[in-house]
């Protein structure tokens, strides 16, 4: 099993860079300079100190006593919800706009859907002073209103995205379109693991530290360098792939990722693309997507902003078609709770996101000398509204 | 048919050939069959006929919202494919598909292109399938079938890639006039003039039709003076959508032909 990208950018089927002529040159740029930039020693000394510095790495990994007792086995929760700017989000950005400013850019572009990118993205665009621009549904600046204040804040400017969904899928229509609009200046920064190559890959690469992290704390937690399971959340799949990234190899892993239900598989209200989908090309990829007969786009749903979108990274194409991600389902009502029990048992408030992550715990049989690690993408602060509207349920 | 109209066209006009982009579905469900027939009547040299896409790449907002209206309106592809032939019946100029790949490998790449053959469509513009996948995945696929296929090159696009692009294209090629979605407004600059100019001195085998931004015949007679001929889309597009849709696209087309002559 193979887990690299090829050539022109496949994960055994999936990926690619489909393109329009336009993008070309600054895509293959990219394709042909990432590999060597990210891993000279300038970028990776940079790079490593930024994380340990600005960012707070390494997250702590940290054994949750009271959920491991409710769930019977042994549960670990990888903190990036400490993160800087409060969620994984910010590892990749660090990562992009080190590359942006090696390629001599001036001028920073991201769609977001949470707005946990969106504020990632402004965040590291104010420590470069490059200008930002930040292109986000409708529909998710009202839901999400607290980051779109953090990044006015930090001298970014939100701009609506109003066709289609009015979600995360057309804000990604939209910051490409700016970067057809722009092609000299402009550098986009995309905050998951989807679009042409080589974004899959390079995002993935720099989410990875995760995963190596946590093979460095598990060593010294259990003695033991892997656990027998990791859960993460996917909507394009980004922190999960950073949590897998240096255990794909290592089949004694198995790898859980949970897709947002939304009110129900079947209800025609869901994000679960995997189930959902089929192949077909979504921001410039072939991956799985949702959906109709001519290939149209279906708008999917979700109460998470961050996991509404109606396709997958095409590495998680790959590992859910090939067998290797197990994918199990959250509905809203199920992370919700899943949501509320982290905070009282533990005192952590989850993003919305990871909240669908621990939703699948109570669909697990676990036993319990197990080693299990959920990915904690995230922290709730931006979804209290929307929490506290179930607060006396 | 297939390439046969085509090549046929492009022998016997080199100069100032007008193509006309139109969305199917749009303004009203039926409106693309009777365009076309006006369009042929009047002269146009051949159409782009766009089917809807959900998530239109490479457009800008004239496109996509008239997408989004079409799509609304219930257009489809079957609709689509029994549109144009119902029209291929009066009118003998060519047709090309336009739209995204999606479309395409959603209903599979032969029993596409075997639809088009059977409607009657000429060649197709795919905007987001690039050179470098279709070499190495779907040239095969491509070549079964005796339709023209059209790549886009940009300002940005390098001369080796150029030539590449002229071996893989048959029909023509479409010139991007601009680092821009379509429909983008405002005069030709010196750097697109250079642009056309390194263009028209290229020895390629293809016609080069210059696209994207033509909004007046002013610059559909300057893109003449560089390649063979221009499309205009964006700009037909909003003619449109005005109430009475034909009527207006009558007008539209007796400015730009009258302004040629």
């Amino acid at each position: 099993m193979k887990y690299e990208v090829d050539q022109l950018g496949f994960y055994g089927r999936y990926g690619g860079a489909f393109i329009p002529e336009l993008l070309h040159k600054n895509i293959a740029e990219l394709q042909m300079r990432y590999l060597d930039l990210i891993n000279s020693k300038a970028f990776q000394r940079q790079f490593n100190k930024l994380l340990c510095d600005y960012v707070g790495r390494p997250s702590p990994l940290y054994f949750a006593k009271r959920l491991s007792d409710k769930y019977q086995t042994k549960i670990y929760l990888k903190r990036e919800d400490l993160n800087h700017t409060g969620s994984h989000k910010i590892n990749n950005t660090i990562g992009q706009i080190l590359l942006a400013k090696h390629l001599g850019k001036t001028r920073i572009i991201a769609e977001t859907g949470a707005g946990q990118h969106g504020v990632a993205t402004a965040t590291v665009a104010a420590l470069t002073g490059l200008e930002c621009v930040v292109y986000m549904g409708e529909k998710d600046i009202t839901r999400q209103a607290p980051n779109v204040a953090r990044m006015k804040m930090l001298g970014a400017t939100v701009k609506p995205a109003t066709s289609g969904s009015k979600t995360l899928k057309d804000a990604t229509n939209e910051a490409i379109r700016d970067w057809i609009n722009h092609p000299e200046d402009t550098y986009y920064i995309i905050g998951s693991v989807v679009g042409p190559h080589p974004y899959p890959d390079m995002v993935a690469r720099f989410q990875s530290v995760i995963s190596e992290e946590m093979m460095q704390q598990l060593a010294a937690q259990t003695g033991r360098d892997y656990p027998d399971r990791i859960i993460a959340c996917i909507g394009g799949g980004s922190n999960a792939a950073g949590a897998y990234y240096h255990f794909l190899g290592n089949d004694k892993v198995e790898l859980v990722s949970v897709e947002a239900g939304g009110l129900g598989i079947d209800s025609g209200q869901s994000a679960a693309t995997s189930v959902l989908g089929t192949d077909g090309v979504i921001h410039a990829s072939l991956t799985k997507l949702m959906q109709d007969d001519d290939g149209q786009i279906i708008e999917p749903y979700s109460i998470s902003a961050g996991l509404d979108y109606p396709g997958i990274g095409p590495l998680h194409a790959h590992l859910i078609s090939s067998g290797r991600t197990k994918v199990l389902t959250a509905n809203d009502d199920e992370a919700i709770k899943a949501g509320y029990e982290l905070t009282r048992l533990e005192g952590i408030i989850p993003a919305l996101e990871s909240a669908h992550a621990l939703a699948a715990l109570p669909k697990i049989k676990f036993k319990p000398d197990e080693i299990t690690v959920v990915n904690l993408s995230g922290r709730g602060d931006k979804d209290l509204a929307t929490y506290l509207k179930f607060l006396n349920d | 048919m297939g390439t046969q109209r085509l090549q046929q066209l492009f022998q016997h006009k080199k100069e100032k050939l007008l193509s006309i982009y139109i969305t199917a579905g749009y303004p009203e469900i039926d409106a693309m069959p009777k365009l076309i027939k006006l369009l042929s009547d009047k002269g146009v040299d051949f159409i782009e006929a766009g089917m809807p896409y959900s998530d239109p790449l490479a457009d800008g907002p004239t496109i996509q919202h008239s997408s989004s209206i079409a799509l609304q309106n219930g257009m489809n592809l079957s609709l689509y494919f029994k549109q144009i032939a119902q029209v291929r019946q009066e009118v003998d100029l060519p047709i090309l598909f336009m739209g995204y790949f999606n479309q395409i490998l959603k209903t599979g790449i032969d029993k596409f292109l075997q639809q088009c053959k059977t409607a009657g469509i000429d060649g197709l513009i795919i905007p987001d399938l690039s050179p470098e996948i279709y070499q190495a995945q779907y040239q095969q696929i491509f070549e079964k079938y005796d339709l023209g296929l059209v790549f886009l090159i940009s300002p940005t696009t390098l001369d080796e890639r150029i030539q590449l692009i002229d071996e893989l294209s048959s029909g023509f090629i479409y010139v991007v006039s601009s680092s821009a979605t379509t429909g983008k407004t405002g005069g030709f600059g010196q750097e697109h003039l250079q642009y056309f100019e390194k263009i028209k001195a290229m020895p390629l085998k293809n016609p080069t039709i210059i696209g994207f931004g033509i909004d007046s015949a002013d610059k559909y007679q300057t893109a003449c003076q560089y390649a063979n001929g221009a499309i205009i889309g964006s700009a037909f597009i909003k003619a449109l959508s005005a109430d009475d849709p034909l009527k207006n696209a009558k007008y539209f087309i007796d400015k730009i032909i009258n302004a040629a002559l």
